[in-house]
């Protein structure tokens, strides 16, 4: 059989789930022969070009690119795993839910202090730019997510873990401890 | 509208500096000045020793005080289920249209605020609102119509109340156009009553014979939890501490609730005597009244029954003619907080703090008000318990089953002939009691209020009583023509709205279970939102910090349980249903950013 194939992906989120990925120290050198990377920051591939078996994604959605790189794990994933907090319940960035985005961007981009006086008073408005979504989302909200992995960041012994049982269908074996947060 | 710095000085001097009489110091600033600023707020922390904070969470926690201005007349319109069905709707339009807002805000001159507010105990005279305290129920579109003329040339609002209710509603201190609506009169509380009597003969016998005689009826509370009165009041007698305290909880907030305001109407001298014969049972020299702000027009008239019990020695030094047993009562308000109802958020908020429930243990029988032992009870349950002094436990235990004795006061509402106050033994069935009011033919009956139990017609041959279907008081009847999944939102609503906000699992699990909800009701609901939506409901119940989460998603909870189909009927047959809209969610930024969405390709 060959090597199951791991995309991943951090969209609103800090990196900070991928960091706990690593996390994992020495074990990394057990999951590079247990897995292939495929579409990932960690090898940097950045197009699907294959069919993938579990996707990881970290962060929520907070704009349109968000959602169109969701949506493409999703196609071309066949298990899709939300990685913390914000992958979860939209986590920091959702802190913004509260507030009429209107305000959000007048205040960034407006009426901050950092502001260049100097400069034209705009919010940024280019095609390429990916448009802001009313508030933030979190990854089920979207898509379907199959699995869940809590934390923030979670632990890496559970992302380990969760990997292992995924890749070789072994019984999941987490402690309580691992996810318990308080 | 007056000088910040005078009207906070006065109101700050009118209650001695007591930090609990915070609320008061608030309200009386909130009432001279139509808002309570953030100087405001400064300056009543430096007069009263407190610090800004302190002072800022009272003002922000409760709902009828604000830190922007409500208005010269603010209009508090109901916005409870039953409101809703009576035709809220089409009043809180009239009433926009007249005024030129919208709810929630205040008019451009500054004059007039609409807002709107939890259920305001008044469900079987709906639509209703309370304007500058004063109830105006009944509304019809005409009626807006003249309120906001009034308002507008400036008049006085108890000037523009016109035909006053019943009983003492007629009264010269309350002088309110609200309606007791009492259909059914019982043995137990709307039975003639000789002020006195019940006191007379507690004091004739040890506090311990009082005690004893309750346990003999085996009065249960009747707040809602139905825990027994004579062992709370034996926990709190033998407990530690150089005072005791006894609580009436007049806060009556559960939605479709309205018979404690009739008690208060009606026979408060009986409510008065039973504090006494509490005071008397725990070692207690102080009661104090915990009155719900909606009833704030009551506030004049009690504080005369007050009055005349000091006057007859009922209340006062060597109450009841009992050498060495002083007791008084105290009114305390409260400022707009279902969750005040919960006996130790309302001790903390009678203590002039925010209305967040304690930890327990300990419980308020141990450590209570001020930190002395206390009793809490429901206004019905005090009256029940002057009946018992004079009738015996005996008499009380022989009514009603096994495990719920005496008699009950339900609040009947919504679609019924002759909505009001029923006195019933306990044990009726709901059958029965839909015949009595004229309901028969119901879809369902929420019984207990939101967070109690919804139950359909294959539940109406059970009895009313804590074995089968209990209750605080609160009975709304909805008939077929009703759709009940937006009864249940606008219960949701309601417990989203009251969180106090302490505990995740209530703050944030309630909206969660709503957006569920509202997902399914769109249609955009599968199998797994349905499956997940009641597993939200036991993680909201079995973690929620207080009552108010453990009981919150009953509707849901509840209807998922005896209505099933109407859930699974709205449900799609896909494993996955997104319910999110591209298109639709960056529209705002977009047109902020003065762009085009664009979503080909996403
Ligand atoms: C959210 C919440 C609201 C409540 N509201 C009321 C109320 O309005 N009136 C009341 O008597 N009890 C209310 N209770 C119940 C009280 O906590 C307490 O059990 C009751 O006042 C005790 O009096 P009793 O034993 O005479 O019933 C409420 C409880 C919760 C959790």
């Amino acid at each position: 059989m060959s090597k199951p194939i791991v995309a991943t992906a951090s969209l609103a989120g800090c990196f900070g789930c991928h960091m706990s990925l690593l996390d994992i120290d020495d074990r990394i050198l057990q999951l590079i022969d247990l897995v292939e990377f495929h579409k990932s920051p960690v090898d940097d591939i950045k197009k699907f070009t294959k069919m993938c078996d579990v996707g990881i994604i970290e962060g929520g959605c907070c704009n349109s690119e968000n959602v169109e790189n969701l949506r493409d794990f999703r196609k071309n994933c066949k298990i899709l795993v939300a990685l913390g907090e914000c992958a979860i319940m939209g986590g920091l960035p959702a802190m913004r839910n509260d507030i009429p985005v209107k305000e959000c961007l007048e205040e960034a981009y407006l009426g901050s202090p950092t502001i260049d006086p100097k400069d034209p008073k705009i919010i940024p408005n280019d095609d390429d730019i990916p448009m802001i979504l009313d508030r933030v989302y979190p990854l089920h909200e979207i898509v379907k997510i199959d699995y869940f992995l809590p934390g923030c960041p979670p632990r890496a012994d559970l992302i380990w873990e969760a990997l292992l049982t995924l890749a070789t269908g072994k019984e999941l074996n987490i402690p309580y401890e691992v996810f318990k947060f308080d | 509208m007056g000088n910040i710095a005078e009207v906070v000085s006065k109101a700050v001097e009118s209650y001695q500096k007591d930090p609990t009489r915070l609320l008061d110091v608030i309200r009386d600033v909130q009432d001279a000045l139509g808002q309570v600023s953030d100087e405001a707020i400064v300056q009543i922390g430096h007069l009263m020793n407190l610090s800004k904070v302190d002072v800022e969470g009272v003002v922000t926690f409760y709902h009828f005080f604000s830190k922007s201005p409500v208005g010269k007349y603010t209009v508090y319109l109901n916005n409870s289920a039953v409101a809703v069905m009576m035709g809220r709707g089409a009043i809180a339009k009239a009433f926009e249209k007249e005024v030129g807002c919208s709810f929630g805000s205040l008019s451009e001159d500054g004059k007039i605020g609409l807002y709107d507010t939890s259920c305001i105990g008044m469900n079987d005279q709906e639509p209703a609102a309370i304007i500058n305290g004063v109830v105006f129920t009944n509304l019809t579109e005409k009626r807006v119509k003249e309120l906001v003329t009034g308002m507008k040339a400036g008049r006085n609002v108890s000037d523009m109340v016109k035909d006053l209710g019943d009983g003492n509603n007629q009264s010269e201190l309350v002088k309110s156009m609200v309606k007791n609506n009492i259909r059914q009169r019982g043995s137990v509380l709307f039975a003639p009553y000789e002020s006195g009597s019940a006191l007379r003969k507690a004091v004739a016998g040890t506090p311990e014979d009082v005690i004893n005689e309750i346990k003999n009826a085996e009065l249960r509370g009747r707040g809602g939890a139905g825990f027994p009165t004579g062992m709370k009041w034996d926990f709190c007698r033998r407990a530690q501490g150089e005072r005791h305290y006894v609580v009436c909880n007049a806060d009556e907030g559960e939605p479709g609730t309205f018979k404690d305001r009739v008690i208060l109407t009606e026979i408060p001298e009986m409510l008065f005597e039973g504090m006494a014969v509490a005071g008397y049972a725990v070692g207690a020299a102080e009661g104090i009244l915990y009155l719900r702000a909606e009833y704030m027009y009551l506030k004049k008239f009690l504080e005369k029954v007050l009055d005349d019990l000091r006057k007859k020695n009922i209340l006062g030094k060597n109450a009841g003619g009992k050498t060495g047993f002083d007791f008084d009562v105290k009114i305390q308000m409260g400022a707009g907080a279902y969750i005040c109802g919960e006996e130790s958020a309302l001790i903390q908020s009678a203590e002039g703090k925010r209305g967040e429930p304690r930890n327990r243990p300990p419980f308020p029988v141990q450590r209570g008000y001020g930190g002395y032992p206390t009793t809490v009870n429901n206004v019905e349950t005090l009256c029940a318990v002057s009946r018992i002094m004079v009738e015996g436990g005996k008499w009380f235990a022989s009514m009603g089953t096994v495990q719920s004795r005496g008699m009950k006061l339900l609040s009947v509402s919504g679609d019924c002939d002759k909505p009001g106050i029923y006195e019933v033994e306990w044990g009726i069935t709901l059958e029965q009691l839909l015949k009595t009011v004229g309901g028969s033919g119901a879809q369902a009956v929420v019984i207990g209020g939101p967070s109690g139990t919804i139950v359909g017609k294959e539940a109406f041959g059970k009895k009313v009583c804590y074995q089968e279907l209990g209750t605080g008081g609160s009975v709304i009847v909805i008939s077929k023509k009703r759709n009940l999944l937006e009864i249940v939102h606008n219960f949701m609503e309601f417990f989203i709205e009251e969180s106090c906000g302490w505990c995740v699992p209530c703050r944030a699990g309630n909206v969660i279970i709503t957006n569920k909800l509202e997902k399914i009701m769109a249609g955009n609901g599968t199998k797994t939102d349905l499956a997940e939506l009641e597993s939200w409901c036991k993680i909201v119940k079995g973690m929620s910090r207080c009552g108010l989460g453990q009981t919150s998603p009953n509707p849901i909870a509840t209807t998922i349980a005896n209505f099933r189909s109407l859930y699974e009927e709205k449900l799609k047959k896909v494993e996955y249903e997104t319910g999110f809209d591209l298109l639709k969610s960056v529209q705002e930024s977009c047109k902020v950013a003065n762009r085009k969405p664009k979503i080909e390709g996403h």
